[in-house]
């Protein structure tokens, strides 16, 4: 039990730190970023203490404002889409979330795709409408939502490939 | 009230998600309004130590480009000074006074931001400096921004890559003076609005800050005008201002602080 709070509290830590020195500075085509920390939450064990799940997806979401000075945009987006998570992982999963069994290292690689896919895009289109905050810029808006999510997407499947545990 | 306490119990989930979801509504409505970002901005201790440590070695990569940010500087100000004899200004008779009403302390920008709607810096100056909210922030070549708060040691800045921002600007030529926004596209390009039709803009013309906010001297450079159109009342121009800074590769800039201002608040408000 120990060594599961520990590997949380770091990655955490990792991906706060991550987001706000090497990922906010990428910039690609002037204005496009990824937000990785999301990896937090679409990766939190699925068993768990739910008000807990949500109060740390706060807690990170309000770390990332305080590194990059937006508000709480960070913090709304991170509680919606950590309240949100049990539809999306019925909708992709299945009967695995069901009965509870469900193993981010061992499931198909498609069904977590749809699942990261889901998230990701949710919270992106809510973050970039409360930071731009006008609807008469809707199309600005999706605009920065789609690419910020492809870019996010690509990245976070990138990352759970390459830090998955082998069970070679 | 066993009822409600069973309610709670029953949505204790979904209440402490509106609870948080509101919290965080409501700061960001606080980080909307001028200097209201209590709590969640970075000029503190944690994240401002940490942006800090890493610029120290992050500066080191363009050491090269600002090196001759500085040189082009030094040698606009060395022009300045063997040509000033034939430019003083006879109004000006007690020039000590003239250089005084302006307190300048150079710092450095040790996170910078232009992809958001509404862009914070952060400098490594703070209160030990004596740097206070309000004061401008200038880089050589043109206007960086305002500060928006000021911890111990850091300070934020209200880029004017920020659409809550507004500055007094003018025309170079004449005195005709709009305000300056951003309305969130490019980083190159910020907009001044409010020009009376009278005034003959012309595409290159100089655009310099107005000096009517008393936070930031007369005659800082701004951008020059790219392009202007009337806007739909057909009464005033809209002006698109190419700015001289690069606001994507800004790290020396300058805090300027005008001594007279509480005088002139003052004045204002009798």
């Amino acid at each position: 039990m120990n060594s599961v709070i520990s590997i949380h509290t770091i990655r955490f830590i990792i991906l706060v730190l991550a987001q706000a020195l090497i990922f906010n500075h990428i910039n690609f085509l002037g204005y496009i970023n990824p937000y990785p920390y999301l990896l937090f939450i679409l990766f939190y064990p699925v068993k768990n203490n739910r008000m807990l799940f949500i109060f740390l997806s706060f807690l990170l979401g309000l770390t990332v404002d305080m590194f990059l000075d937006t508000g709480g945009i960070h913090a709304a987006s991170s509680v919606l889409i950590a309240y949100a998570r049990p539809i999306f992982l019925k909708s992709s999963f299945g009967m695995i979330y069901e009965h509870q069994t469900i193993k981010f290292s061992a499931v198909e690689f498609g069904s977590k795709l749809t699942y990261i896919t889901f998230l990701t895009a949710i919270h992106h289109i809510v973050l970039f409408s409360l930071e731009i905050f006008s609807a008469s810029k809707i199309i600005l808006t999706l605009q920065r939502a789609l690419f910020s999510s492809i870019f996010t997407i690509l990245l976070c499947v990138l990352l759970t490939i390459i830090f998955s545990r082998n069970k070679a | 009230m066993q009822q409600i306490v069973n309610f709670i119990i029953r949505n204790k989930n979904f209440l402490l998600f509106l609870l948080l979801f509101s919290l965080s509504i409501f700061f960001i409505i606080q980080s909307h309004s001028y200097h209201k970002s209590k709590f969640i901005n970075s000029a503190n201790f944690l994240t401002g130590g940490i942006y800090n440590k890493v610029n120290n070695i992050n500066e080191y990569f363009s050491l090269k480009s600002q090196n001759k940010i500085l040189t082009e500087e030094n040698n606009r100000l060395k022009s300045l000074l063997y040509n000033y004899s034939n430019k003083v200004d006879t109004s000006f008779i007690d020039s000590t006074k003239f250089s005084s009403q302006y307190r300048f302390t150079s710092a450095n920008i040790i996170k910078n931001s232009y992809n958001l709607h509404n862009n914070m810096l952060l400098l490594n100056k703070g209160q030990n400096d004596s740097i206070e909210e309000d004061f401008g922030v200038i880089s050589s070549k043109g206007i960086i921004g305002i500060v928006d708060k000021s911890s111990t040691n850091y300070s934020t800045v209200i880029s004017i890559l920020s659409t809550t921002s507004q500055i007094s600007a003018q025309l170079k030529n004449t005195n005709h003076y709009g305000s300056l926004k951003w309305n969130g596209n490019s980083p190159e390009l910020v907009q001044l609005i409010d020009i009376q039709k009278v005034a003959p803009v012309k595409i290159g013309d100089t655009i310099i800050t107005s000096g009517r906010s008393s936070i930031f001297p007369k005659g800082i450079l701004i951008g020059a005008v790219q392009d202007f159109k009337l806007d739909d009342a057909e009464n005033f121009y809209t002006l698109n201002v190419k700015l001289f800074n690069d606001m994507t590769n800004i790290e020396h800039v300058h805090i300027i602080e005008n001594i007279d201002k509480p005088e002139i608040t003052n004045l204002l408000n009798e």
